[in-house]
Parts: structure tokens; sequence; C-alpha cells
């Protein structure tokens, strides 16, 4: 679905991804894990479209198109979704003029007929049980004033009512507590087929706890130094991001 | 026509054909005035860069022309009134074309007892009491000269009447429409509103032109609000994009009175109001909001003033402007809050985008506080559209110009959901998706 080769990106000339190589199928989690600083938000953001980014070497296909080279609305069109490590506030634009508008421009790209009003509401009651969020939310404007928790909270019911083929999670479990977390995981769980796929970028192993990833990378200084099961994000719970900075100091050593 | 004589010279030498035309309105007391009004006239002069009221808004463009007082009766298309109405609302409607009242197309419902709705120019030929009291009472002359130009053309505009303890519940929809020609108008729509005690309206003026027309609309509107009235007014400004409009609204509220102004402002040339309210007795509410819309090489400039004279009033002031190409904005808004005036509470807030790098906006709010114990704040902001919303909306599947359109939208929208009849706000929500959906 996905296939993320050599990548190297950067903002105001600051060089911050250095070559990373991915290749996410459909049906697979894979989480993306790693210190403060080395470039998970970056890469989340790149696939995304954030225009201040540059994408100076290296190359995305995802379903056999060449990513970069849609814009990023067309990304999401297509079925990228990126919940927001901070979701945007939007003042005066309510939830649901916003998943209103963002459903009726995909459908319209996609050739599909616009919901009417009934269909929009139905779908809307369905996704809010999913992340517990109340009715009287959809008409207040887009996370303005929202707390922590609401907010990644909309992230997900946005995603759900989207329904997205690549779900990019940025830093989602961030700032929340347990039950926060156990709703937005249990939601993104729901959310899992084999037709769609599922990027965690996250500092902390805990949502994995809830959402078990097939595979597990870390992020370090711009480059994926370690990729393996479930496990290797337990390994890294217990021995810290340390652990990787010493092995590559290590490897830097022997070069 | 393009100017051949000084201005002030062209309208001093006109005012003897004016009177000439006043068919026996010469013998009451407003006459007086008006010709009080030219000698305060021809003593004044037109404002420059220079005059501090005036500093960044010059009026050259309008020096350009010697406007011609319009005196012929004409007449529009009921098609076009028609659409300048607002759906599904019961409303009194009152015409005027080129600044004179057109009984043809105005359409008033039964009004409750002792209530005037209509033309000032019928109410002068009858001597109205009310009237003769009011008028020119609040807009001076002497220190304002384009005051002492409508004063002295005193001719016609709207006179709204509501006595004491009536309750006029359907909105009463003021429509100016200017059809210059070739003619280049001049249109001095005097107006008067006045609520006595108990008593409540909702007015809204309404400025519209042809599109590519040339002419000058001088207004001045004056508007008491008597004890416990509750007083909503609306101006809607869609003069031609070359128009000229200058405007002057002074309202003076009583004891415990409710005022409310909306402005939405998307027409104009050059476009100049000053609005300003005074509290002459405590208790008083007063919200002053603004919108303005504008592109091309336009001109937008609103000077409020507000006047806590009396303690405890409430007051709340909110202008925005969205301003695009080689716009220019002005916004003034004194609050003055007097030593007499504990207990106000006043706000003031004026935020701008620009969508063009040439936009260009003087935001100057100004505070003076004499009195000590009072909740008083200001602010003022220019910037860009939020990229970073823009972003999040992209990042949804809306397209670039639909999420402009939305948090434009969202931006303007926050000045009139204090609008409180739901179809005018319709009309107005009208006038900013037009603008930019």
């Amino acid at each position: 679905m996905l296939e993320i080769k050599n990548l190297h990106a950067g903002i105001e000339g600051n060089e911050i991804l250095k070559g990373i190589d991915l290749k996410v199928n459909a049906g697979e989690v894979h989480a993306i894990m790693g210190p403060n600083g080395s470039g998970k938000s970056t890469l989340a953001q790149v696939l995304a479209g954030k225009e201040e980014y540059e994408v100076t070497q290296g190359e995305v296909t995802y379903k056999g198109k060449n990513l970069l080279d849609l814009a990023p609305e067309d990304r999401a069109r297509e079925g990228v979704f990126l919940a927001f490590q901070y979701p945007v506030e939007i003042p005066g634009v309510s939830n649901t003029n916003l998943l209103k508008t963002a459903l009726n421009e995909i459908r319209k790209y996609r050739g599909e007929e616009e919901l009417d009003t009934m269909e929009f509401l139905s779908l809307i009651k369905e996704k809010m049980k999913l992340v517990e969020l109340d009715q009287k939310f959809m008409s207040r404007a887009v996370n303005e004033g929202f707390s922590g928790g609401e907010k990644k909270r909309n992230e997900i019911f946005q995603m759900a009512v989207i329904q997205p083929k690549l779900a990019i999670l940025d830093e989602t479990d961030s700032g929340l507590d347990i039950d926060a977390l156990k709703i937005v995981a249990n939601g993104v769980s729901k959310l899992r087929s084999k037709d769609n796929a599922t990027i965690l970028v996250t500092h902390y192993q805990r949502l994995l706890n809830y959402i078990v990833p097939d595979f597990v990378h870390v992020l370090y200084q711009g480059k994926i130094v370690k990729s393996g099961g479930k496990e290797l994000a337990l390994a890294l719970e217990e021995k810290g991001y340390d652990w990787i900075k010493n092995e590559n100091m290590k490897e830097a050593v022997t070069q | 026509m393009e100017k051949s004589i000084n201005v002030k010279d062209w309208y001093l030498s006109n005012f003897g054909e004016f009177e000439k035309r006043l068919n026996g309105g010469k013998e009451n007391s407003i006459h007086k005035k008006r010709k009080d009004a030219i000698s305060s006239f021809s003593k004044l002069d037109f404002p420059s860069l220079k005059d501090e009221e005036w500093k960044y808004t010059s009026i050259a463009p309008l020096m350009k022309y010697n406007f011609i007082p319009s005196y012929e009766k004409k007449t529009v298309s009921k098609e076009l009134v028609k659409s300048l109405l607002f759906d599904e609302m019961e409303h009194s409607l009152v015409v005027f074309i080129n600044g004179r009242y057109s009984e043809e197309h105005s359409d008033l419902l039964n009004l409750p007892d002792g209530v005037i709705v209509g033309s000032i120019a019928e109410e002068i030929k009858k001597n109205n009491k009310t009237l003769l009291n009011h008028f020119g009472k609040y807009a001076d002359h002497q220190n304002h000269i384009f005051t002492a130009l409508s004063t002295a053309y005193t001719d016609d505009g709207a006179f709204v009447f509501v006595p004491e303890g009536k309750i006029v519940e359907e909105p009463i929809h003021i429509i100016f429409i200017t059809d210059s020609g070739d003619e280049k108008i001049l249109s001095q729509p005097r107006n008067l509103f006045v609520a006595e005690k108990k008593s409540q309206a909702t007015i809204i003026e309404h400025y519209v032109g042809d599109e590519n027309e040339i002419y000058f609309t001088n207004a001045v509107t004056e508007i008491v609000a008597e004890e416990n009235a509750v007083l909503d007014h609306i101006k809607l400004q869609e003069e031609s994009k070359k128009a000229f409009h200058i405007a002057r609204m002074e309202v003076d509220q009583e004891r415990n009175s409710n005022f409310s102004s909306h402005l939405i402002s998307t027409g104009g040339d050059l476009t100049r109001n000053d609005f300003n309210a005074r509290f002459n007795d405590e208790g008083g509410e007063c919200t002053l909001n603004g919108l303005y819309m504008i592109d091309g090489t336009q001109l937008f400039d609103a000077h409020t003033l507000m006047d806590h004279a009396k303690p405890h009033c409430n007051s709340h002031e909110h202008y925005k402007g969205i301003l695009d190409d080689k716009s220019r904005g002005v916004f003034n808004g004194k609050v003055i809050v007097r030593q007499d005036a504990q207990k106000t509470n006043a706000f003031q807030q004026n935020n701008n985008i620009l969508l063009s790098n040439e936009a260009l906006v003087n935001t100057k709010p100004q505070l003076e506080i004499f009195a000590d114990d009072v909740k008083c704040s200001h602010g003022a902001t220019i910037g860009q559209m939020d990229d970073d919303a823009k972003f999040y909306l992209k990042s949804r599947g809306i397209g670039e110009e639909a999420s402009k359109g939305i948090l434009l939208h969202a931006f303007a929208s926050d000045v009139i959901i204090s609008v409180k009849i739901e179809s005018v706000r319709n009309y107005i929500e009208k006038i900013i998706t037009e603008k930019f959906n």
C-alpha cells in the first residue's frame, strides 16, 4: 500500500529525515517509535503533505501513485488520514460543518453522490459512540476550548467518519489519561481491517498494550535504525532509548 | 460631472437652485437649520490628511467631481427591489431612490397605533413635533463639513417614530437605491429614528447602487433610544464599487436603553463611517459590531466613538475586516469613560485579515478612562490566513478554495451571530458566501 524509499526531507534547509525506508501492506499496523527530535512527527507531516517541509530525495509510492505529487487534499481523498499531534483549533467552524464538507468533497472526488442530512446524521451518531463523544459536541467549533483528551478523541472520531485506507496517528496517545487512552485505542482497534493500514507514531510503549502492532520501527536521527516485531517495543520500554543511542554510537565508532 | 469648479463653491452655488425647488418648504424651522448649515459649510474646509481624524483617508478622489444634487424623481424595476429583500421575513419596506421616498415601492405593514414609518420630507411638511424636536440635535453641523452639507440640503430621508410602549415586531427595511446613470448624483438621505420609552424596533438601512456607477452618498442618521427602549440597527452597505459613501450615525441613549448596531460593508470606492454613541444616563447597553470585506482599490474607514458619560453602562464593540488586493482599511475606535461613569464595562476589539501583500490596515483603538472603578479592554490584530488551520482542513480532504472559504466565512460570521433576526443573518451570510465561497 505504502512504500517509502530513501526519503530525505527537512524544513528551512535543515535535513530532518535522512533516508527512510518503510513498506506498509494492507492489513498491517506499524509502530514508529523513537526519542524526541528523531523525526517521527516530520515523517507523519511529510506523508500528509504539509507544505513547509521540503522533500530533497527519495520517493513515496501509495497505491501505485507518487504520493509526493499529490496535494494534501488529494492525499486525503485517496484515503490518507493524519491524526494530528496537536489538533488545530478553528473558531467559527463547527465539527458538523468540517465533517460534512470533508465527506462530501471526498465523495465528489470519488464520483459518489453527496450524503443527505439524514444519512450524515446517522453516520455521525454511530461513530460518536465509538469514541464516547456527546452529540452536543458536533455544534461546537473544531477543537476550540477542547481538553487535550477531547482533541485526541475528536481526531479518532473524524478518522472513524472518514474511514481512511491509511491512517497515520501522530502521538495520539501523548498526554492521555488511561481512560482516554483506552477509548482512543478501542476506536482504532475497531477500525482495523484487512484492507486498511495504520501507522502509529508514538514515544511510549503504553499505547501498544492496547493496539498490538505487527511491526515496530525505531527512528533515530532521521533514520530507521531498528525494526522488529512487537517485542521490540517491550525491549525499548525496558532498556530505554539510550540503548538505541549507545548502540548507534558503537556502530559509528566501529565504522 | 467632472469637476469644473472648486467643490466647495459648487455646493454653495447650487444652494440657491436647491432652495428654489423646495416647494413651500421654506417656512418652517427646518429651513432655518438649512441656512445655518450652509453658512457653517461655507466656513468649514474639507478635511485633508493633516486632520488627525482623516489621517489615513484621503478624500482627494471625491474632490474630483461636482456631484449633482438629485431633484428628479426616478423609479427602478420591481425585480431590483425584490432582489434586495430578505427571505421569508415579514417586514415594513421603505424605499428611497436617489435619496427620495418612493411610494410605489414602499410597503408598510399594519403598524401599531401612533407608529410612523416613512419619509422625512412628508413629516417636515406636517411640522411633526418629534421631528422638529430632534432633528439636527445630535449630528451637529458646526464642526463637521459633511453634516453641514447634509443639513443644508435637507430634503428627504427615512423617519421612524415608535411612541412610548409600542413594539414594532416586524423589522423596518429601508433601502436606499442610487440610480445615477451618467449623471454623477449626490444623494443625501437624512434619517431620524426615535424610539420612545419602553418601545422596541429593528431598523435596517440598506444602501445599494449599480455596480459601475459613480455617485456620492452622504448619509446622516440620528437615533434616539429613550428610557428602556430597545433598538436594533443594521446597516448593509452594498454601494457601487466606484461610489463614495460618507455616513454619520449619532446615537443618543437614555436610561436602561439597549441599542445594537451591525454594519456590513462591501461596497464603495471610498467609504467613511462615523458612528458615535453616547450614554446619557445609567444602565445602558450598546453593541457596535462591524464587518468590512473589501478588495481592488477600495478604502473603508470606520471611526467610532463610545461615550460613557454615566455609570453602570456596558458597551461591546467588535469590528472585523477582510482585505484583498490593494484595498485599505482604517479603524479608529475611541472609548471615553468619563469621571462619573463608575462601574462601566467597555470592551473593544478590531481584527483584520489581509489576503494580499498589498492590502493595508491602519487600526487605532483608543481608550480614555477618567473613572477608577471600571472594566475596559481593547485590542487590535492584523494577520493573515491561519495556514495551520487551512492545512488541517485540507488534510481532511477539503480543497484549497473551499478551505479558504470556510475559514474566512468563520472569521466574518463571528460578528454577525448577534444579529437577532434569522432572515437578516441569512442575508448577511449570503453576502459573505458570495464573496468567499
